[in-house]
């Protein structure tokens, strides 16, 4: 028994790890290519390429990882994650389309970013989990 | 649904956490369980009810009125 429990805290630990490998893999390419393009490689179309393919392939890789990491949940933990991403995937498609009407209709004096729409994800993910953790502690 | 497990961990002075461990949830699963926010999964009742060596309805009674 004593075996068995060491084992799943050491496979959690091991699949975040994973997780996080992946996700600071991901961040770093992500700025290489939006950088090296600004600033090294401009013009070079196979640099270009490549960059944007290897950032593609570890955001990928990064998508398996959270996956992975998320079937070695428990089922509360699960119900959490399930909930938590119900809540972000609603209001992220209402307001993301919303932020576009405004922009469509000129209500708004900017552009829409998806950089915006990105951050808003983040933000509303980690608030639902926070009020799910804590609805069920 | 109603349960006993609060009862029959503090039995035999058992944490939550070395409960957690043994069933294979986090603690914070077995608290939810305990205070009646959660209902366990078919699996993990049969292993609470064989940790505790009973049967699972001496555990576990069904609460229609939620």
């Amino acid at each position: 028994m004593e075996q068995k429990i060491s084992e799943q805290k050491i496979r959690r630990k091991r699949l975040s790890i994973r997780l996080a490998s992946w996700t600071l893999g991901w961040t770093l390419t992500m700025a290489a290519a939006t950088f090296g393009y600004k600033y090294f490689w401009e013009g070079d179309a196979f640099l270009i390429a490549l960059s944007v393919l290897i950032n593609l392939a570890i955001g990928i890789g990064m998508i398996l990882s959270n996956r992975n990491l998320i079937n070695d949940f428990d089922e509360l933990e699960k119900k959490i994650q399930l909930e938590s991403m119900a809540i972000t995937l609603g209001l992220t498609v209402v307001v993301g389309l919303t932020y576009s009407l405004l922009d469509i209709t000129n209500l708004i004096p900017m552009d829409a970013e998806i950089g915006n729409l990105v951050l808003f994800v983040g933000i509303t993910f980690i608030m639902a989990l926070i009020i799910n953790n804590k609805r069920n502690r | 649904m109603k349960n006993r497990l609060k009862i029959l961990r503090a039995e035999i002075n058992m944490t939550q956490e070395d409960l957690a461990d043994i069933i294979g949830v986090s603690r914070q699963t077995i608290n939810a369980i305990e205070k009646e926010k959660f209902d366990p999964s078919l699996p993990t009742a049969f292993r609470i009810s064989k940790l505790f060596n009973l049967p699972i309805e001496k555990i576990f009674e069904y609460d229609s009125s939620k």
